[in-house]
């Protein structure tokens, strides 16, 4: 196991410096400089400006002190957000991100694999045609176009719930103080999982329908285990592992998710910084982003794989 | 002589008795079993009108995508004003423009599909075909891409290199061909231990003619099955880009462009925003729907 674990850390610095090489040189290889918009400026200024973020040195250069720095954990100055470093931004995007993601995921697996094992063991009734319908929507409708509806109805139109800020507003926090610190977030979350719930309820159906065809499902069915047990001690197991191995792109696309959705609730996230920096070329803030994103995704990526590693046998094996 | 003229009787008569049996290939069989499939079908025929309209309805419109009606501003869907469903903020006829975003956006779905489709196939089939050591690297660099968030690239690919629709159609192209090589690289490892693979090299035949006419006609099927999911996923990331507004430029529109603009308007004028999103809803069940009837049809695990 700890070999497996050692050998996936040693793929994960390659990988990392690869994302950091081909944003890089993607970013600067393009026509046209932060500093394009400032028309009216003197061309000294320019050229100091330049100067001040090593813009005027050869692109290979640049690439080497960028390294150096990340390395020595310095993600340089922002160009855009001015007089701010671009860790100062990520200090203050992070926290809000990762709470979105990591709730949205946690919400899609519970909700999503619960309503597949259900619509499983009811094959065919009325709950699995309802589920199956739902999910089909759930892939069907966007997150932007989700999001935006419920905005309306919760937010502007029952008030329920705050629209667009992270203060705590609307009837639900007032009536349940408690809860109140949460309620910002409760519909970004939401609007982030329904695609992922939607595909895991799908693949958890028919991974469990496919289980409990097995051999030893029967087997167990017929030595007279109980039908709850024959489903959680046996069935499940197996059934978990073509889902779990899907987590790890469904890490890939809450991230991409978590973009919009950002934009559209205007929560101060990673997302929000990453389109901002990628429309005004602030080239140290766009990287700065794009390698604490892919350190998220590999670590995540990683705990999935260890978890696809404590479930499978064969995996082991292997390692 | 009457011996022999009996034999040839008995001949004739088993080779009529045998084309008169009627052999069933496989494509037979499989689009047997999906014109069965009623969401399929379904799928298929509204599709088929959606495209349609694309084509036809934006010049059955009194209204042109350039004409700025001010008279009417957000106004809503009506048959009076000949706007069928409604204006837009600048007065743009939404009819026109709906039709228009639709076949920019399908045109997207298939052309970023095309692309995907030619480097995932010849990808995953020199891949699964070479084998060994070779096979591992590619498929590990599959493996390293399959874990980014790859919207990330096609973002910067968009800001960097400005706004234009064949960028658009290549970026996310050039990002959503991982699964399909997966898949062409799997199929065609198993492909390749069949007998008529040996016969073939067995007759002299060079590795490039093998992977094209014996390797890749066997692994259509669940090609098939992903294109048709695969249209509607990088129909979805154009409008993520667009609603991002990075997407098609003015006066291109896309169903992703009308609905992110449609989202400021929610509140006065809700059929801007829902117009636009219920054809793109409609679209994504149509091919989903038509991609798990082609599932059905054609994998043989399921039947």
């Amino acid at each position: 196991m700890t070999s497996f674990a050692l050998r996936r850390l040693l793929i994960a610095a390659p990988t990392l410096f690869i994302i950091i090489t081909l944003s890089f040189f993607l970013m600067h290889w393009a026509p046209g400089g932060p500093f394009d918009a400032e028309a009216s400026l003197e061309p000294e200024v320019i050229a100091n400006l330049q100067a001040a973020y090593d813009l005027d040195k050869p692109v290979a250069i640049q690439y080497g002190l960028y390294l150096g720095k990340v390395l020595r954990g310095d993600f340089g100055p922002s160009i855009v957000y001015i007089d701010r470093t671009v860790s100062e931004l990520l200090a203050i995007g992070l926290p809000v991100s990762l709470r979105l993601g990591l709730s949205a995921m946690l919400l899609a697996i519970l909700i999503g694999g619960s309503f597949g094992i259900l619509a499983a063991l009811k094959k065919n009734s009325s709950a699995d045609y309802a589920v199956m319908s739902m999910a089909m929507t759930g892939i069907a409708v966007p997150s932007f176009v989700m999001a935006p509806l419920m905005s309306l109805i919760f937010g502007v139109i029952l008030k329920i719930l705050p629209v667009a800020t992270l203060e705590p507003r609307g009837s639900l926090a007032e009536a349940i103080p408690a809860l109140a610190p949460i309620t910002p977030y409760i519909m970004p979350v939401i609007a982030l999982a329904l695609p992922q719930i939607a595909i895991l309820a799908r693949l958890t159906r028919g991974s469990m329908i496919e289980t409990l065809r097995q051999n030893y499902i029967r087997t167990a069915r017929a030595k007279g285990l109980a039908s709850r047990n024959v489903v959680w001690a046996h069935a499940l197991k197996a059934a978990a592992l073509p889902v779990v191995s899907y987590l790890g792109p469904a890490v890939a696309s809450v991230v991409t998710g978590s973009i919009v959705i950002e934009q559209i609730f205007q929560l101060p996230g990673m997302g929000r910084f990453f389109i901002q920096g990628a429309l005004n070329r602030d080239y140290p803030l766009v990287l700065g982003i794009v390698i604490v994103y892919a350190v998220a995704v590999i670590i995540l990526n990683m705990i999935v794989d260890l978890l696809y590693g404590v479930l499978d046998p064969k995996v082991k094996r292997h390692a | 002589m009457s011996l022999f003229a009996a034999q040839r009787d008995a001949h004739n008569a088993l080779l009529e008795g045998a084309t008169a049996i009627q052999g069933r290939s496989l494509w037979q069989d499989a689009s047997r079993r999906f014109k069965a499939n009623k969401a399929a079908m379904a799928g298929v025929m509204v599709l088929g009108l959606i495209t349609f309209s694309a084509i036809v309805a934006p010049s059955l419109s009194a209204y042109s995508i350039d004409d700025l009606d001010w008279m009417n501003i957000n106004a809503p869907p009506s048959l009076e004003t000949g706007h069928w469903f409604g204006t837009d903020d600048t007065g743009k006829d939404l009819f026109v423009l709906t039709w228009i975003g639709a076949r920019v956006s399908l045109a997207i779905g298939v052309m970023t599909t095309a692309v995907a489709l030619s480097i995932g196939v010849i990808y995953g089939a020199t891949a699964g075909y070479v084998g060994g050591q070779t096979d591992n690297t590619m498929m590990r660099f599959v493996d390293v891409l399959y874990a980014l968030p790859l919207l990330f690239f096609i973002i910067i690919l968009v800001t960097v290199f400005g706004r234009n629709i064949y960028l658009v159609f290549l970026a996310i192209g050039c990002v959503e061909w991982l699964t399909m090589a997966r898949i062409v690289r799997g199929q065609t490892l198993s492909v390749k231990q069949k007998e008529y693979i040996e016969a073939a090299r067995a007759s002299g035949a060079g590795s490039a003619v093998i992977i094209s006419r014996h390797v890749l006609p066997n692994v259509v099927g669940p090609v098939i099955v992903y294109v048709t999911l695969l249209v509607p996923t990088n129909i979805l990331v154009e409008s993520y880009l667009s609603f991002l507004g990075l997407g098609v430029k003015e006066p291109l529109t896309s169903w992703g462009v009308l609905i992110s603009r449609g989202v400021n308007t929610i509140e006065s004028a809700p059929w801007l925003m829902l117009i636009p999103a219920i054809l793109l809803a409609v679209t994504m069940f149509c091919f989903n729907f038509i991609g798990d009837g082609l599932r059905d049809a054609l994998d043989p695990k399921d039947r």
